[in-house]
């Protein structure tokens, strides 16, 4: 190894990624990764799914084993946070007081959930969804029969709802906003959801706001904004994520809704990158700023910013995907839908097969496809071509979607 | 331990001595085998996994699932014996698999 030091700061899906790059890469000096939590760098979306069902173990979220990070010469620090950054000196506090130099520094802090700042929400009956630790709180609570309130009809939520159903529990949603997943969707496939849920016994409630948990002991009563009183045994919030920028702020990287970097990874500071749901970045194929919350956003933009490190810089262009499990429907998007001005739907929405193309000025722009896999991956294509199909081609599930990849290719 | 040999599109071989019960995509992410990304954990829904079994293990294989053939339908250069990783898991019988990594998974 040679004498320079890359820090890696937050031991998540991007913090374990860049490390990992490097090494793939061929960087051969110091790396050293750090973590607030205690375990292994884990995968977070099954934390809301089979993880939260009990039908995978906790060694399984690994993303991988500790011996692989020690087999490639990663230092791993876990379960200690840094307190600051010194880019003078180019240093780190860590919270057991000692320091460390660093020559590169990235900062993969990810996010926190956003608290839901009504009266009574400390409670031990509170939960929200982002780390091993809190799910293993929850599961605890988690019981057949049990009445389930969760706020916040977003995937979190709808994820949460979905196992609650399936291990028994009696659940409500609570969604402040008209309609579910309203950030992010269309409201034909807002509704879409809306059935499902309500098909599988969800009380859902739209259009309201949470006032106040009240009450003490094991149950509390969720007040809701109209007066309706809900009894609860326990409570979920998923009301978003506030991305912890705090670190870098204090050390006077720019910060805007995220810690700025450009299309290369690399914050205000020149020795320092950052990934991952803390990020805001300038994304090339949107041609505009902004913050995901994404795993695969987290890896590939990792990956970027390992290669600004390794000083073969490349841009970070990748189309936005995600993916949602709940009930029997695999639902897998790509794109941005914000601004469409058409909606294609190809396939029977009754039968819980279809794609939703959204359109704008003809091109597409964004899709939505649940239990279509294979519409997925050429919807990933036409995305990112920026292809102009005609919507009665993309209506008609008889014409193969990838013909029209070639047609515009 | 079984042993499963990866092979970059640029020829670099990896035999991986593979704990049994794991996926074929967890052994590559596992020793960093660079060529295999993994991006949504293996639960089949991003295809960054895929890989080109030598054809004589085509058939001792699982046969795949609809969402791992539906998946394939649309990947990039899918070939007779393209498989997605993930969806594969080591057993003693797969001793010696050879899987040939593709350019690019994104």
């Amino acid at each position: 190894m040679g004498t320079s030091v890359t820090v890696i700061v937050g031991a998540g899906q991007a913090g374990s990624e860049l490390a990992t790059s490097l090494r793939q890469h061929g960087y051969a000096d110091s790396v050293v990764l750090i973590g607030d939590e205690d375990y292994v760098p884990y995968r977070r979306p099954p934390l809301s799914k089979t993880y939260l069902s009990d039908e995978v173990t906790l060694e399984s979220l690994f993303l991988k084993p500790r011996a692989a990070y020690e087999k490639h010469a990663i230092e791993c620090r876990f379960g200690i946070g840094v307190e600051s950054i010194d880019r003078a000196a180019r240093s780190l506090r860590l919270y057991d007081g000692s320091v460390l130099r660093y020559d590169k520094l990235a900062l993969t802090t990810g996010g926190r959930p956003r608290r839901l700042s009504v009266p009574g929400a400390e409670r031990s009956n509170v939960h929200y969804i982002r780390t091993v630790a809190g799910i293993d709180r929850l599961k605890q609570q988690f019981g057949e029969g049990k009445r389930l309130v969760i706020i916040g009809g977003g995937y979190i939520g709808l994820e949460t709802a979905s196992v609650g159903i399936k291990k028994g529990l009696h659940v409500t949603v609570v969604e402040a906003l008209p309609r579910v997943l309203a950030r992010v969707t269309a409201p034909e496939i807002s509704a879409f959801y809306e059935r499902v849920h309500r098909g599988h016994g969800v009380d859902l409630r739209t259009g309201v706001g949470v006032h106040a948990l009240e009450g003490s002991g094991d149950t509390c009563t969720v007040v809701l904004a109209d007066g309706t009183r809900l009894a609860a045994d326990l409570v979920v919030i998923g009301v978003g994520l506030i991305p912890n920028t705090e670190l870098a702020e204090a050390a006077g990287i720019e910060v805007s809704n995220g810690i700025v970097v450009d299309r290369y990874a690399v914050t205000s500071d020149p020795d320092i990158v950052a990934a991952g749901d803390c990020t805001n970045h300038d994304n090339v194929f949107l041609g505009r700023r902004l913050r995901l919350e994404s795993v695969p956003n987290a890896l590939e933009q990792a990956r970027v910013a390992a290669a600004s490190i390794l000083g073969r810089p490349r841009v970070y262009d990748a189309v936005p995907w995600f993916w949602s499990d709940q009930y029997d429907l695999k639902l897998q998007m790509v794109g941005l839908s914000q601004d469409y001005d058409d909606l294609i739907v190809r396939g029977d929405m009754d039968a819980n097969s279809f794609t939703a193309f959204y359109l704008k000025d003809g091109v597409v722009i964004s899709a939505d496809s649940v239990n279509r896999p294979q519409d997925f991956m050429v919807a990933k294509r036409l995305v990112a071509e920026r292809a102009a199909v005609p919507s009665e081609r993309l209506r008609d599930d008889a014409v193969p979607l990838k013909s029209l990849l070639q047609a515009t290719a | 331990m079984t042993k499963i040999v990866f092979i970059e599109h640029t020829g670099t071989e990896h035999v991986i001595e593979a704990e049994n019960g794991k996926s074929v995509m967890q052994t590559a992410v596992d020793n960093m085998v660079p060529g295999i990304v993994g991006d949504c954990g293996g639960c089949c829904s991003c295809a960054t996994c895929h890989g080109y079994v030598e054809k004589t293990w085509v058939a001792k294989l699982p046969p795949k699932t609809d969402d791992e053939s539906m998946m394939l339908e649309g990947a990039l250069a899918v070939q007779d014996n393209s498989r997605l990783t993930c969806q594969i898991s080591v057993q003693p019988e797969l001793d010696g698999l050879v899987v040939r990594l593709p350019a690019s998974q994104l």
